[in-house]
């Protein structure tokens, strides 16, 4: 079972909703017993990055997601929820991440249109299962102020341009970030979630 | 290259589209799931409901409407119109809608936008302006209540404001042109848009192909709203994006 974590933030409704029209069995939980029960967590998430974290940490989640993540639980964070996987934020400095990936997330420059809002071409590196299937340079629906920038390119599996360039997409062994709304981008956003579920099929971490 | 969008505007009323829709091929023209799914399918790039029902009651219907879209269709969409506290606000986003679009309640209680950006994120609330030019006052007039009234609020002093007050995106109607098909108010966009580092969305005005190429160079939108142009059938929205991209717009084409 896939766990959708409900945190209070926003839409994530959306989410769930993509993962029963393609067919897979997911929980939207904000309930620790509940979560640690599934085998695959999806972090979703609109909203201030502050108070994300803050709602994480009372419902006893920030420690379990940094568990499960040792554990090598398949962990896919959405926009926000890939934004929470960095150490911090310049949205708000006083508080930290869950640290999977290392970097800072940052405001995009002042010479672009802020909030980053609409459908932007996304290029991939045609090397990661999340992606099969998809063209290169297609479009996915952003809707962001910020966006997360890791030491190096490494983890990067997908680019995408608005004033700099920045990962739309990024991968560290069992944890998967999208800074795109996939459930929100038609139909490749569903292909992209479609990859997923598959993969974590083939991975053997959940039945189905 | 962020694209520019297309979007259509759906007046709904008791749970019902209202202005009428000629679409033979579609079982229930009245129903704002089925015409949703029909433009997510001919290539929309986000939707608005724009809720014009009075009664209490009836308001309450628009969450089952925004509760079925964001089941059937994957694109983003706007619930508009009787949203005025942060619980309704709630309700909308929860039901699965993307943003919220407030209009009168915005000018009544600007704070709402504040305590909005602050809970659910800036990117989901969307400040709608109906603007008029107003010739003693040498500029563009804030109305409320559907265009009925006058507010003495400079339109172009107003964006400003609420892009301070947290506003994520701008929903900009010229009550001049709206209803006129002789085009967008380009003038009008083009100065809500030196105002302001946010997304403009323009509305009012389409009645041709080069309207809509107009307002996103010109004009300098983000993305054009429309409403009878798509309902009657006038073109299909991907007519429109097939024209933009001729002439070099950067549109999805999928």
């Amino acid at each position: 079972m896939i766990a959708i974590i409900d945190y209070g933030m926003g839409n994530v409704q959306s989410v769930a909703n993509a993962f029963a029209r393609l067919g897979f069995k997911t929980v939207l939980t904000g309930d620790l017993k509940t979560i640690k029960n599934c085998t695959t967590l999806v972090l979703p998430g609109v909203g201030a990055f502050g108070r994300a974290i803050k709602e994480l940490r009372e419902k006893g989640l920030l420690e379990h997601l940094r568990e499960r993540e040792q554990e090598g639980t398949y962990i896919l964070g959405i926009c926000l929820g890939l934004q929470l996987f960095f150490d911090s934020s310049q949205e708000d400095p006083g508080w930290g991440g869950l640290s999977f990936f290392s970097g800072q997330v940052v405001r995009f420059p002042t010479s672009v249109k802020v909030p980053h809002m609409g459908w932007n071409r996304v290029y991939h590196n045609n090397d990661n299962p999340l992606f099969e299937g998809i063209p290169c340079g297609c479009h996915f629906y952003f809707a962001h102020s910020f966006y997360g920038f890791p030491g190096g390119e490494e983890l990067f599996l997908a680019r995408c341009r608005y004033g700099v360039e920045f990962p739309a997409a990024l991968r560290k062994k069992n944890v998967y970030g999208l800074q795109f709304h996939p459930e929100k981008s038609g139909e490749w956003g569903l292909r992209v979630l479609q990859n997923f579920g598959r993969m974590i099929i083939d991975a053997g971490n959940t039945s189905y | 290259m962020l694209a520019k969008r297309i979007i259509p505007c759906l007046d709904v009323k008791d749970g019902r589209v209202v202005k009428g829709v000629k679409f033979v091929d579609l079982k229930d023209t009245g129903d704002p799931v089925e015409l949703a799914s029909f433009y997510d399918k001919a290539g929309a790039d986000e939707l608005v409901f724009l809720d014009i029902t009075a009664s209490y009651e009836g308001r309450k219907t628009m969450i089952d409407v925004a509760r079925r879209t964001a089941q059937e269709i994957f694109i983003p969409f706007i619930v508009g119109g009787g949203i005025g506290t942060i619980d309704q606000i709630r309700d909308v986003l929860k039901a699965g809608a993307d943003k919220i679009s407030l209009n009168t309640p915005a000018v009544e209680h600007p704070e709402l936008i504040t305590e909005g950006a602050k809970i659910f994120g800036s990117q989901c609330m969307v400040v709608a302006i109906d603007a008029c030019w107003n010739e003693k006052m040498g500029e563009w007039e804030v109305y409320t209540h559907g265009g009925r009234k006058a507010t003495g609020i400079s339109a172009l002093e107003w964006v400003t404001r609420v892009e301070k007050l947290g506003a994520g995106e701008i929903l900009l109607t010229s009550m001049d042109a709206d209803g006129g098909k002789i085009g967008y108010d380009i003038s009008l966009t083009l100065a809500v848009g030196e105002r302001t580092n946010l997304p403009v969305i323009a509305s009012g005005g389409a009645g041709s192909l080069e309207h809509f190429a107009e307002v996103l160079t010109e004009g300098k939108a983000d993305a054009a709203l429309a409403a009878s142009v798509f309902h009657y059938r006038q073109f299909s929205v991907q007519e429109v994006k097939k024209y933009l991209q001729e002439q070099g717009v950067e549109v999805r084409l999928s």
